[in-house]
């Protein structure tokens, strides 16, 4: 049976990891590959690497990151960041990366999403949705997909996004909460749970972890496959090990 | 694609001199043949037999040098594949491919615990029920069931590793399965 995943994301400036990383005999606690490497050990299941580089350099400092992780880490590892085509894909792919995480892109242009399916593959396309409570209270909950790292609205749906992006050929989604994330309050239950009643896809839960507890009720509660955190794992409240300990006493199947 | 630079890597952290070739002479000067792959099997049989590296890989492999396959590499040493209309395989072993036979979603992504049929060096030092990284759609059906090294459940039961004398093939990726599966290159490289 498949085990349920966790996912510590770094998120990366000119090569550089930007929180800094509460680790234990590490030597260079900014050298994101170091530290991708520090939670294989830990144990954890995936990685994420989202580069926030603000310049048009970040398509070379992407390849870059892909290429050194590659050399180090026997865990897959998803990298995005301003990702726009195919030939994006194809250079990060081909340095090492397992998989590459898409928004703005695939919202500009959906037809992005087919032809990257059809060329790599389904497995290697993630599609990240970032999504924000609009209703009003009092109505049925909608949330609307951001681009642009939370910025700039769409007036797209998340949740039929979501749907359309999936029959496009999307493998995966990685789905932040904009209202949760940050928070530490725990992740957004109605809205993963929305997606993942839409979609048939894997979904990977983020925004919001605070604790163990919102680990479990995210994957009990909200069937997400993967919880994707950040803080509490960056410093140090919680090591990954001890993490998947609590969620597998909680009934939930994990690599141990 | 990556998938090749990865095997590469995970090669050299536990010791591997490795070459990545396509030439027959380099193939039959090696010790040891690892063929990893993702995508389709009819097209990675049409690039081998247009490099001439099918007879060479049948005679080296047949002829005794140690082989691993990993993932569409497991697929090929196998006879035949329903995968896209018939292919032929390498026929290193008996038996064939097909699409998984399971309710739940396809590909199967992710990791899965791995059941062991009979002993391995290879897998020396991985408990039973260990987890390692999938990502397929199709699985081998060994016409022997004395080649079934390990199985693994995906709304059915599939077979995720083989080993028959010097032939050893692996569904899963040891490159992407963290220590367990570095033991596992490592064990192959000593």
């Amino acid at each position: 049976m498949l085990s349920k995943r966790i996912i510590p994301c770094l998120d990366v400036r000119n090569g550089r990891v930007v929180k800094g990383v509460r680790f234990v005999n590490i030597r260079d606690a900014g050298d994101p590959v170091e530290m991708a490497s520090a939670y294989d050990r830990e144990g954890a299941d995936e990685l994420i690497f989202l580069d926030i580089t603000a310049s048009h350099e970040r398509r070379e400092t992407v390849v870059e990151l892909a290429g050194r992780c590659a050399e180090e880490l026997f865990i897959p590892f998803t990298i995005g960041g301003g990702m726009r085509d195919e030939a994006d894909f194809r250079k990060v792919l081909k340095a090492g990366a397992d998989k590459i995480a898409i928004n703005t892109a695939a919202l500009d242009n959906p037809d992005v999403i087919n032809r990257c399916a059809r060329r790599f593959g389904s497995q290697c396309v993630v599609v990240a949705i970032d999504a924000k409570l609009v209703s009003e209270e009092g109505e049925e909950k909608r949330w609307e997909a951001f681009v642009h790292g939370g910025r700039t609205p769409t007036g797209r749906d998340a949740v039929k996004w979501a749907v359309e992006a999936a029959e496009r050929g999307a493998g995966e989604f990685m789905l932040t909460s904009m209202d949760t994330d940050g928070t530490r309050d725990g992740y957004d239950i109605d809205l993963t749970k929305a997606i993942t009643d839409a979609v048939e896809i894997p979904v990977i839960a983020s925004g919001g972890a605070g604790n163990l507890d919102h680990l479990v009720e995210v994957v009990r509660d909200a069937d997400a496959d993967a919880v994707l955190a950040a803080s509490i794992f960056h410093y140090g409240t919680y090591s990954i090990h001890e993490a998947k300990e609590y969620m597998a006493a909680a009934g939930i199947h994990m690599r141990l | 694609m990556g998938n090749l630079r990865s095997v590469e890597k995970a090669l050299e952290k536990v010791g591997a001199e490795v070459i990545v070739t396509r030439d027959q002479d380099q193939v039959r000067r090696a010790d040891a043949l690892v063929l990893p792959g993702v995508g389709a099997f009819g097209d990675a049989m049409h690039n081998l037999a247009k490099r001439g590296l099918v007879d060479v890989i049948r005679e080296e492999t047949l002829g005794g040098k140690p082989f691993l396959g990993i993932c569409l590499g497991l697929d090929l040493i196998f006879e035949e594949s329903d995968e896209h209309g018939l292919n032929q395989g390498l026929g290193l072993l008996p038996g064939r491919v097909e699409l998984l036979s399971t309710e739940l979603k396809i590909p199967h992504i992710g990791w899965n615990d791995v059941s062991r049929r009979k002993q391995s060096r290879l897998l020396a030092d991985v408990p039973d029920g260990s987890f390692f990284y999938f990502v397929h759609s199709y699985a081998v059906v060994p016409a022997r069931d004395s080649d079934i090294l390990c199985t693994t459940d995906y709304g059915c039961s599939f077979v995720s590793a083989v080993e028959h004398e010097n032939i050893a093939a692996f569904q899963f990726h040891p490159e992407k399965s963290s220590s367990l599966g570095l033991s596992i290159l490592k064990n192959f490289v000593q």
